[in-house]
């Protein structure tokens, strides 16, 4: 513990992160620039995510990561542990006790509260990247609100498939001015970040950028009058605790086609199973399993 | 009646080199001005001036706008000014990989300009991208096919139609028929003169191609090393030039 810093980020560092929260949290949907730093895993595991969570975490905190909805998952199992050792702070599974949540591709089913921190990792923060590649180009068209390119690619999901079929990553309109990037959170989630109580950051380390949702922000996935959006799962219930409003995972159970679908937020599940609900695959709940 | 851009003693200098200099004239409604030269002569650079892809170093260009009357475009903010060109403005590159985004469909072309000014339902905006399909001799059975798919000459006229989509007042044109074999040129010249009419266009086209002006423009400058050098109708610049290098230039027109 004492070999490192509080949060192993540098305390100069770690101000100069929360400058770049606040101004975010200033300009709703607004991608800051930040002087990314050089985390201990590899890009694209999360080293914006960490670096924000850094900046963020006091002593008191009870942290929660999860990776796509579950909280085993090398991912989340390794930031967890990152944080134990390097901050000493309590951490936990239940989504209700964190103070402190860092997500990889989802938001946790249970409401988030006023007293909490959601911060996402995001891999590819600018939404319009994949139709205007110039940097240079992207920020002039934010700057001069010139979203209409973002519906040529909803318009092209359309004309390809007969719906909108982008299922993750879906763009979304912050307070009416900013598009947004998400994150590739499945767009089950995308109510979820309208007038959501919680503080909700989002950390791009390799892309270098910090943007951010205040409590209560407005909210709008984009789409078309007569394709309007549509928050979409698989068509069936947790195969474990038999929820029908949870999003889904697919998971192979056998080499013969075998297949159910499970809760992809762990402690959701788990949760439900505590309170005696079970599924049509899943067995009665023991406390051991916890 | 107010010319639609008045374009005043524009020059463009590339160090000490000239790109175009003293170049002066109105564009009336309704109007085709041929700008054609020699390469390196600056038609392209005066293009770009008149376009505003180009700051020019000297020189006003003034456009009638829709709402505002008579504005000097370099005077006008950025916003505005990329307002213009998605409206008002129409730009058909020489190669219409330029023009075009290659990933998306021919419909998400034409759409484009269309969703940039706030269109948002689905089904009316393929349905005028139909239309223009129509108009520039797509099938509509191409609609959903990415321009890669497209030949040479389709795809110029996918461009056009991306263009003209927004039914702007002003089209520039550079070069719209370099690249085309002369078959396909033909009926793309064709197609154009009739969508000026038509739309009653005014336009600007740059070219080498002194058929391409014949047919389409009404008045015609020509420029050598970056002056002007001679202007008037086209007829009669062509059947009677009086500056050597007019002279020259029509001459050199292989004949058949």
């Amino acid at each position: 513990m004492s070999e490192y810093n509080f949060a192993y980020l540098d305390e100069e560092t770690k101000r100069m992160i929360r400058r770049a929260i606040l101004k975010a949290l200033a300009i709703p949907g607004y991608q800051v620039p930040f002087a990314s730093r050089e985390m201990p895993m590899p890009y694209g595991w999360g080293t914006g995510g960490v670096q924000v969570t850094a900046a963020c975490l006091i002593p008191e905190d009870r942290l929660k990561v999860i990776d796509q909805g579950a909280d085993d998952t090398t991912n989340a199992v390794s930031i967890r542990q990152f944080f134990e050792k390097t901050a000493g702070v309590a951490v936990t599974e239940e989504t209700a006790r964190a103070s402190l949540i860092q997500t990889r591709h989802r938001i946790p089913e249970m409401p988030l509260t006023e007293d909490q921190i959601l911060v996402y990792q995001v891999p590819i923060p600018e939404p319009l990247r994949f139709l205007e590649p110039r940097e240079t180009e992207t920020r002039k068209m934010h700057a001069l609100e010139e979203y209409g390119l973002m519906h040529v690619k909803l318009y092209e999901d359309i004309s390809r498939h007969g719906t909108i079929s982008t299922a993750y990553a879906y763009p979304v309109r912050v307070e009416g001015r900013y598009v947004m990037d998400p994150s590739p959170i499945p767009k089950f989630d995308n109510p979820k970040l309208s007038d959501c109580p919680a503080i909700q950051l989002f950390g791009a380390g390799r892309e270098q950028r910090i943007y951010a949702l205040p409590p209560y922000s407005r909210v709008v996935s984009l789409d078309f009058e007569d394709h309007p959006f549509e928050a979409s799962k698989a068509d069936a219930d947790c195969a474990l605790c038999g929820a029908g409003d949870s999003y889904l995972d697919e998971v192979i159970v056998d080499d013969a086609g075998g297949r159910i679908f499970v809760c992809s937020d762990t402690d959701h599940c788990r949760a439900r199973r505590a309170a005696g609900h079970l599924g049509a695959e899943g067995a009665p709940y023991e406390e051991a399993d916890a | 009646m107010t010319p639609l851009l008045q374009v005043r003693d524009v020059a463009k200098f590339y160090g000490p080199r000239v790109g175009c200099e003293a170049v002066s004239f109105d564009l009336w409604p309704g109007e085709v001005m041929g700008v054609v030269g020699e390469s390196g002569s600056g038609k392209s650079t005066l293009l770009a001036c008149l376009s505003g892809q180009m700051a020019p170093d000297q020189g006003v260009v003034i456009y009638d706008t829709r709402d505002r009357g008579p504005m000097d475009t370099r005077a006008m903010s950025e916003p505005e000014r990329r307002m213009l060109m998605r409206t008002d403005w129409a730009l058909v590159h020489q190669n219409p990989r330029d023009g075009l985004r290659m990933g998306v469909s021919a419909g998400g072309n034409v759409g484009e300009r269309l969703m940039a000014v706030g269109a948002r339902h689905y089904g009316d905006i393929r349905a005028r991208a139909v239309d223009w399909l129509g108009r520039v001799e797509i099938a509509a059975e191409r609609v959903d096919d990415r321009p890669t798919a497209f030949s040479g000459g389709m795809q110029q006229r996918l461009q056009i139609a991306r263009n003209l989509v927004s039914g702007p007042r002003l089209v520039f044109m550079d070069e719209p028929t370099g690249g085309l074999d002369v078959s396909v040129q033909a009926r793309l010249l064709d197609l154009l003169r009739g969508l000026v009419r038509e739309m009653g266009l005014s336009a600007v086209i740059v070219t080498h191609d002194l058929a391409v002006v014949r047919l389409l423009a009404d008045r015609l400058m020509v420029m050598k090393d970056g002056r002007v050098i001679e202007a008037g109708l086209t007829d009669q610049v062509l059947d009677d030039p009086q500056h050597g290098y007019t002279q020259l230039l029509v001459s050199s027109v292989l004949q058949v």
